[in-house]
């Protein structure tokens, strides 16, 4: 069990993980962002909460695909079916995003006071940011997984994992940008909407891998 | 200990790739499956590992589910080309839920106790083969599921993988192996396809 969280883990963060690419993406779009605005810096913080969460949403879908296809090609899918008696395969698949949110989910709610200040955010609108996309983002791998479960056998599935799952993940985006504002705005809701973001987290960490590995038991040939 | 299959099936798609297969083996007894290409070894080696449900027929050992107590070596190695030898071979056998061999004996096994601490992707393509037949032994399970076991091994490498599998015959294994190659092992039974689409 460990065992899989480590090797996923060292695997994402060795060469070729691919966690490097999602933080650049988000750079991205975040740095281009200001140019697109104009030099109203009023509104460039009102909306930096938004700009920041499209950019680590898309960011997050980024890769997704590989999650399980690396391990249907090097032929381990087909060890982990045959262990399955050991380690539940929706058990695996839980872990391996576990893994892959630490490696690709969480250096980009790190790196988002970073990018925060580009946006011209204050620290209160940047904390709230962060502290959504952490609750938020573990959601958008549990339902990738699923997405990513489904593709894995088509040889470019990228795009169709991140159309499939998009509209699953676009409750997610809603609440946590409502969140972030009801924690900056007067008068806005905050509680409401940061529960409902922890439960969309808490509610695809159960179904996501649970239908994920179903759709890689039978994802055999 | 015995292994019945019974009048197994397999589809994919639509199409129909093997039907009637039975044959048994005891403990100690090993079967080559051979026949031409796209003749439904593979196949047969998957369902068997469960990988496909058959469909017809069923496939039973006496005291547990066949998964349970099987190795599958696949066509692929089943190895992260960004580790160690060593950190693959540990986490295989962490996955199996342990009890064999430490991935050195194993790897002596297969005589390559020098690449311990190499990097998977450093590796020829025939001691990546022995690397995963090394994962045989880093868990015990008596059956071995073996679909062509010996790809890019050279002879000398072939002759000690039948080794190694005649000493597992005889200390109580069984082994099915899809194989064009004689794994030049006596007491084997044979299954034969024949040719496709009659």
């Amino acid at each position: 069990m460990t065992a899989l969280l480590i090797r996923d883990v060292k695997l994402g963060l060795r060469a070729g993980g691919g966690a490097l690419i999602g933080i650049l993406f988000y750079l991205a779009v975040a740095a281009v962002t200001p140019f697109a605005m104009g030099p109203d810096l009023n509104l460039l913080a009102k909306i930096g909460p938004a700009i920041l969460w499209i950019g680590a949403l898309l960011a997050s879908l980024l890769g997704l695909e590989r999650l399980f296809q690396i391990d249907r090609e090097d032929g381990s899918l087909d060890l982990m079916v045959l262990n399955r008696h050991i380690m539940p395969l929706s058990f695996a698949v839980f872990i391996k995003c576990v893994a892959h949110w630490i490696t690709t989910g969480l250096p980009l709610v790190i790196v988002t006071p970073l990018l925060g200040l580009l946006l011209n955010m204050d620290g209160k609108a940047i904390g709230a940011t962060a502290l959504t996309l952490l609750i938020g983002t573990p959601a958008v791998t549990f339902i990738g997984a699923v997405g990513a479960a489904i593709a894995v056998s088509l040889p470019r599935g990228g795009l169709l994992v991140s159309v499939v799952i998009l509209p699953f993940v676009i409750p997610v985006l809603i609440f946590g940008v409502m969140a972030t504002f009801g924690a900056v705005v007067d008068g806005a809701p905050f509680k409401a909407p940061m529960l409902l973001l922890a439960a969309l987290t808490l509610f695809f960490a159960v179904l996501g891998p649970f239908a994920a590995g179903y759709a890689l038991k039978n994802a055999g040939d | 200990m015995q292994l019945i299959a019974e009048n197994l099936a397999a589809d994919r798609g639509d199409t129909r790739i093997f039907e009637g297969v039975s044959f048994s083996l005891r403990a100690g007894e090993g079967m080559t499956i051979t026949g031409p290409n796209g003749a439904g070894k593979s196949t047969l080696m998957r369902v068997l590992a469960g990988f496909l449900p058959p469909s017809a027929g069923s496939v039973k050992i006496s005291g547990g589910h066949l998964a349970e107590h099987s190795h599958y070596l696949g066509p692929n190695n089943g190895m992260k080309p960004n580790l160690s030898v060593k950190e693959n071979l540990r986490f295989w056998q962490d996955y199996y839920g342990g009890g064999g061999r430490t991935p050195l004996e194993a790897l002596e096994e297969v005589g390559l106790g020098h690449v311990l601490d190499v990097p998977f992707s450093d590796l020829s393509t025939g001691q990546k083969r022995r690397v995963a037949i090394a994962r045989l032994f880093v868990s015990p399970r008596y059956i071995w599921l073996l679909d062509e076991p010996t790809t890019g091994l050279d002879n000398s490498s072939e002759h000690m993988f039948t080794r190694l599998i005649v000493r597992h015959l005889r200390t109580g294994g069984l082994v099915i192996a899809a194989t064009h190659l004689s794994l030049g092992v006596d007491a084997m039974k044979n299954l034969r396809f024949a040719e496709p689409n009659k």
